[in-house]
């Protein structure tokens, strides 16, 4: 129920409480309010939740975060092959 | 970056996964809260993912789930009424009443709708002047703003055959309930992310202060939810407690603004009853005296009805992450998702559900391996 989707923003028109974007979901295309996301312009990433914008997607905390990923990877690479073992799947617990 | 794929990389996954195996040296049981997060962590498997020092119990996060059942009769009685539209979002409808659901009204001949959006409701009362058009105002701070809008548009445009059944209810109260009750083993909470882009993470630091619980705002992805997870038990392993943001790319702390004002312009907090849960003070919201003509309950004088909930449905206990739902007796034989005995069990977000439509697909896994194979590829599909 709080499912919010992430889309791109490709057109905009109207102001304030009636500002309105069309927006891109991986090539499935709506409507979604954009009142409460004024600092958003086209080609800005928002999640969508039941119509509305609730928030614009800030690439650069999006890359860092990623980037974070991507060192996190490289440290369990080097942790595996120092230590062998751990595939991770610890837990074969089928009744839960 | 299309913001969904990224976060889904079995390579990542597996790295992630290895990194709580290795911070965890004790037992610890972490709750997220949010159903959206429950469903995603079944759907992917991650608890599968987890060591066996990491336990994750689900939270009270289903507003579908814990919407009491005497707003659901209310919301029969309104829907069954001739002159009404009733609109609703569409888990709402198999929600069971204490004698029936909306979908059955709607199949005797009731003129019930599914909506996408609250704002869908309030053009079907714009074209149709001569329908009372019902909105089932049903969510947490995630979907307030969306709900708060519709009202702020029906009054700026003067759209009187319009109004809202308001169910609306608030996680940090329920979470200071839930942690202040002194029985809840959970060490460590995952903050809903999609509550937190709304209305931010200040309310959950005195949470996490008074509690001495680490509490980490995380996304839905599989990514985000084991980054969430890895998060929580360092603090755990270092002996810390404090908010944690896990989700900047959607959440700052102050939350969204806009969105914030416009709530406090068509809300006040009440006290809300959860459903299994029971009566939480300031813990939803209702409509703001200056909207009270479009409150439904008021409108249709239904606010006496009550009832009370039945016995053998243990949603309460699965709410407050004290059972599991494989533990409920009813669980899969008495209670399907085609006969639900409880709102767990309809909502797709909702524990139950969770567990009977990905665990089942996990046991038939089990039998069949080339099943098997498939589901643990599953992080990249979707
Ligand atoms: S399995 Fe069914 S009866 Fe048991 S707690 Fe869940 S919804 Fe209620």
């Amino acid at each position: 129920m709080c499912l919010a989707v992430p889309g791109k923003v490709i057109g905009i028109e109207g102001e304030g409480e009636l500002r309105m974007g069309r927006v891109d979901f991986s090539g499935v295309q709506r409507q979604a309010c954009l009142a409460y996301v004024p600092e958003v312009t086209i080609g800005d990433y928002v999640l969508v939740h039941v119509g509305f914008a609730i928030s614009r997607i800030d690439e650069q905390a999006a890359r860092e975060t990623l980037a974070a990923l991507k060192e996190m990877g490289e440290l369990a690479e080097l942790d595996t092959s120092a230590a062998g073992a751990a595939d991770g799947s610890e837990k074969p617990d089928a009744t839960r | 970056m299309r913001h969904v794929d990224e976060y889904r990389d079995p390579t990542s996954v597996q790295a992630v996964a290895r990194l709580i195996q290795e911070t965890a040296r004790r037992r610890w049981t972490l709750m997220e809260v949010c159903g959206g997060q429950t469903h995603s962590i079944l759907k992917f498997g991650l608890d599968e993912l987890l060591p066996s020092t990491v336990n994750l119990v689900h939270g009270p996060g289903c507003p579908v789930c814990v919407t009491p059942l005497a707003l659901i009769d209310r919301a029969v009685a309104i829907a069954s009424r001739p002159d009404v539209s009733f609109c609703s979002f569409g888990d709402m409808l198999r929600v069971p009443g204490s004698e029936t659901d909306l979908l059955k009204v709607k199949a005797s001949g009731g003129d019930v709708r599914i909506v996408y959006s609250p704002l869908d409701a309030l053009r079907l009362a714009r074209e149709h002047p001569e329908k009372k058009v019902v909105f089932f105002a049903v969510g947490f701070e995630t979907t307030a703003p969306a709900n708060a809008m519709a009202v702020s548009r029906a009054a700026a445009e003067g759209v009187s055959n319009f109004s809202v059944l308001v169910a609306h209810v608030l996680v940090p109260p329920a979470l200071e309930a839930l942690l202040g009750s002194g029985d809840v083993a959970i060490q460590g909470l995952l903050a809903p992310g999609h509550v937190c882009t709304v209305t931010g993470y200040r309310d959950y630091e005195p949470l996490s202060a008074r509690y001495r619980v680490p509490i980490v705002v995380t996304g839905f992805e599989p990514l985000d939810l084991l980054k969430g997870v890895l998060a929580a038990v360092a603090q755990l392993e270092r002996g810390e407690h404090r908010v944690e943001n896990q989700y900047p790319r959607a959440v700052v702390r102050d939350g969204n603004p806009q969105a914030v004002r416009m709530i406090e312009d068509v809300f006040v907090v009440s006290d809300r009853s959860w459903r299994g849960v029971g009566e939480i003070p300031r813990s939803g919201y209702a409509l703001a005296p200056k909207y009270g003509r479009f409150d439904a309950e008021k409108i249709f004088d239904v606010g006496g009805l009550q009832a009370s909930e039945p016995e053998e449905c243990r949603s309460g206990l699965v709410l407050q992450g004290r059972l599991r739902p494989t533990e409920c007796p009813e669980f899969g034989t008495r209670c399907t998702p085609e006969h639900p005995l409880g709102a767990t069990m309809v909502s797709s977000e909702g524990a139950c559900a969770a567990y009977f439509h990905y665990g089942r697909a996990r046991l038939e896994a089990a039998e069949r391996p080339e099943l098997s194979r498939a589901h643990t590829t599953s992080v990249t599909g979707h």
